[in-house]
């Protein structure tokens, strides 16, 4: 029997797209098409298992080795920083992490900066880098009513287009990085199952050159 | 005493076999506190797993921690010498903060150190017992090894800042080449340096095919050299059955400071994560004004929790119940007769709720009646 290469989606639009690299690649699972509630599909003949997971979990099924690799954005790698090896940037799901204030905003060094964020770990890394006093203020979602409601300064978040930002008068202050999703793999999985993965990712790069 | 292998878990079987393998290779056990004086671990932080250390103040007022490493407490506590070497290994518990409950853990660890003037063959026996260690564990297993300074060597002469040689080194240990490209672009490292980095770090292979690999990179830089200590390491292996679990990958770049040299990670397949780890480590040496080398690994026992048959199908075998009427001469008789059937017995006044049992026996006046099979 084929060794099972287990593999980690993230559920929804990126997760579809992650799919069609794969399936391109060699490693096709025509049940994961169906339209049902099931969250694990397998191709025996071609080895592979994939199942759905919410994309802020990726990196702990991979870490811990639930799942031999998967796809997560930069974000989540950045934020959790899994023990996990980063093999190739799958230049999809791009976006930028990026400080965001009020149009009027201006940075008075001689007051601590209220930062609201759910990226906590990112934010203080880019700040602490800057020297920069902090208070830090963990949101769960809806980021950019923070500075509206004067509960923050600043937001450290995700912006894919702007728009967002800009229906609430909110703008970019700055970039802190690019992000995009990112091919991962547990690295004891990668050891014992590296032609699989390696072949994996071999594909997926000749697909991106073209 | 005769202890049955089946009442052993599977990570003491484990901690009993490999104190028996290094002590046949001549390495004595190290004994030590539980506490060590925290100023040890403030000055290399580090070299620690995570910089979270349990403190206490003693009665005379000295800051005191619980030992979240090994290595360093032995280092400290042993001589110096440049006369022969010193084989240790140890058997402890360690405490730290493990990143997933973000709360501290007890973890067993076992491992070997050897100080002195370490040569080739310390070098190559220290690596013979990570595997044999390895194979202990499980046969499905594999030993990554790497030399560290290989790849020190093709980033020593790139001036750029230390915050960016560290990134470059994370992006090598997390074979991620993209970022390693991008990072060598924008701080004015040559193409072909680049080029030469990225593939070393994308090395991953048994060692014939993986050194000629590396071997062809490192001729385009004049820096075959470097190659040489890692390959006769190999070629002490090449008729030992330790070569098909021998695997060559330059990602392997635990901290320079600290490292230096030959380095290694061991991977049990079905364990996730390094169940081995170890290296030379003359830079700790010198960093804590020791002259002597020195050359060691750790296993990881908390890794294998998960291993091992399930023998927790069942708690106990037979469940006895009795009631005031057993005299108790007989009651002993009854649990001695399973006992010595090689069954395992709990006695109960009542049947229990939360114990999973094969058999229900009931002890009454002298007689054994069955009233439950499970099994």
């Amino acid at each position: 029997m084929k060794t099972m290469l287990n593999v980690a989606l993230p559920k929804g639009r990126l997760g579809e797209k992650v799919y069609a690299m794969f399936e391109k690649a060699g490693f096709e699972c025509p049940s994961i098409k169906e339209n049902n509630r099931k969250l694990i599909f397998e191709n025996e003949e071609v080895g592979v298992r994939y199942f759905w997971v919410k994309p802020s979990d990726v990196a702990i099924y991979v870490e811990r080795g639930a799942a031999d690799v998967g796809v997560a954005g930069k974000d989540i790698l950045l934020e959790y920083e899994p023990d996990v090896y980063e093999m190739l940037d799958l230049d999809i799901g791009k976006c930028r992490m990026a400080v965001a204030a009020k149009e009027s905003f201006r940075d008075d060094l001689s007051r601590t900066l209220r930062v609201a964020t759910k990226f906590t770990n990112i934010a203080k890394q880019h700040y602490l880098s800057k020297g920069r006093d902090i208070d830090i203020i963990h949101l769960n979602g809806s980021i950019e009513i923070a500075p509206i409601l004067d509960l923050s300064d600043v937001i450290v978040d995700i912006v894919e287009t702007g728009t967002t930002l800009k229906e609430n008068n909110l703008q970019v202050v700055e970039t802190i990085v690019p992000i995009s999703a990112r091919f991962i793999a547990n690295k004891a999985s990668y050891k014992f199952k590296s032609e699989q993965i390696d072949k994996i990712v071999r594909e997926i790069a000749a697909e991106q050159r073209g | 005493m005769n202890i049955s292998d089946m009442s052993l878990s599977f990570n003491e079987r484990v901690i009993f076999s490999l104190r028996s393998l290094y002590s046949k290779y001549g390495y004595t056990q190290y004994k030590m506190s539980k506490f060590e004086e925290y100023d040890l671990y403030a000055r290399n932080k580090e070299f620690l797993i995570s910089d979270s250390v349990i403190t206490f103040t003693d009665t005379n007022g000295k800051l005191m921690a619980l030992k979240p490493d090994v290595t360093l407490s032995i280092i400290k506590n042993t001589k110096d010498t440049q006369q022969g070497v010193q084989k240790v290994y140890y058997n402890e518990n360690v405490y730290r903060a493990s990143k997933a409950t973000e709360s501290f853990k007890e973890i067993m660890q076992v491992g070997v150190e050897c100080f002195g003037k370490i040569d080739s063959y310390c070098i190559c026996e220290i690596v013979n017992l990570a595997a044999e260690s390895l194979r202990k564990i499980s046969p499905d297993c594999l030993l990554d090894i790497s030399d560290i300074s290989i790849i020190s060597e093709v980033v020593k002469d790139f001036s750029i800042p230390e915050s960016c040689r560290k990134d470059i080194l994370r992006c090598i240990s997390q074979k991620n080449t993209h970022e390693l490209a991008k990072i060598c672009g924008e701080n004015g490292v040559s193409q072909e340096r680049t080029d030469i980095l990225c593939s070393l770090a994308s090395i991953n292979g048994r060692p014939d095919g993986a050194l000629e690999k590396a071997r062809e990179l490192l001729e385009k830089i004049g820096m075959t050299e470097s190659l040489k200590a890692l390959e006769s390491i190999v070629a002490a292996f090449a008729d030992s059955n330790i070569k098909d679990m021998l695997r060559i990958d330059f990602s392997v770049v635990d901290d320079i400071n600290y490292y230096n040299g030959i380095v290694f990670k061991g991977f049990v397949n079905g364990v996730p994560g390094v169940v081995l780890s170890g290296g030379q480590y003359d830079n700790l040496m010198k960093k804590m004004h020791r002259k002597s080398g020195a050359v060691g690994f750790a296993v990881y026992l908390d890794m294998l929790e998960r291993m091992g048959e399930s023998n927790d199908e069942y708690d106990v075998d037979v469940v006895i119940v009795y009631d005031d009427r057993s005299e108790l001469s007989g009651l002993n008789k009854c649990v001695k007769s399973f006992t010595d059937s090689g069954k395992s017995v709990s006695v109960q006044k009542e049947a229990p709720l939360n114990i999973k049992y094969k058999q229900l026996v009931k002890y009454s006046e002298g007689e054994v009646v069955i009233l439950e099979n499970n099994a």
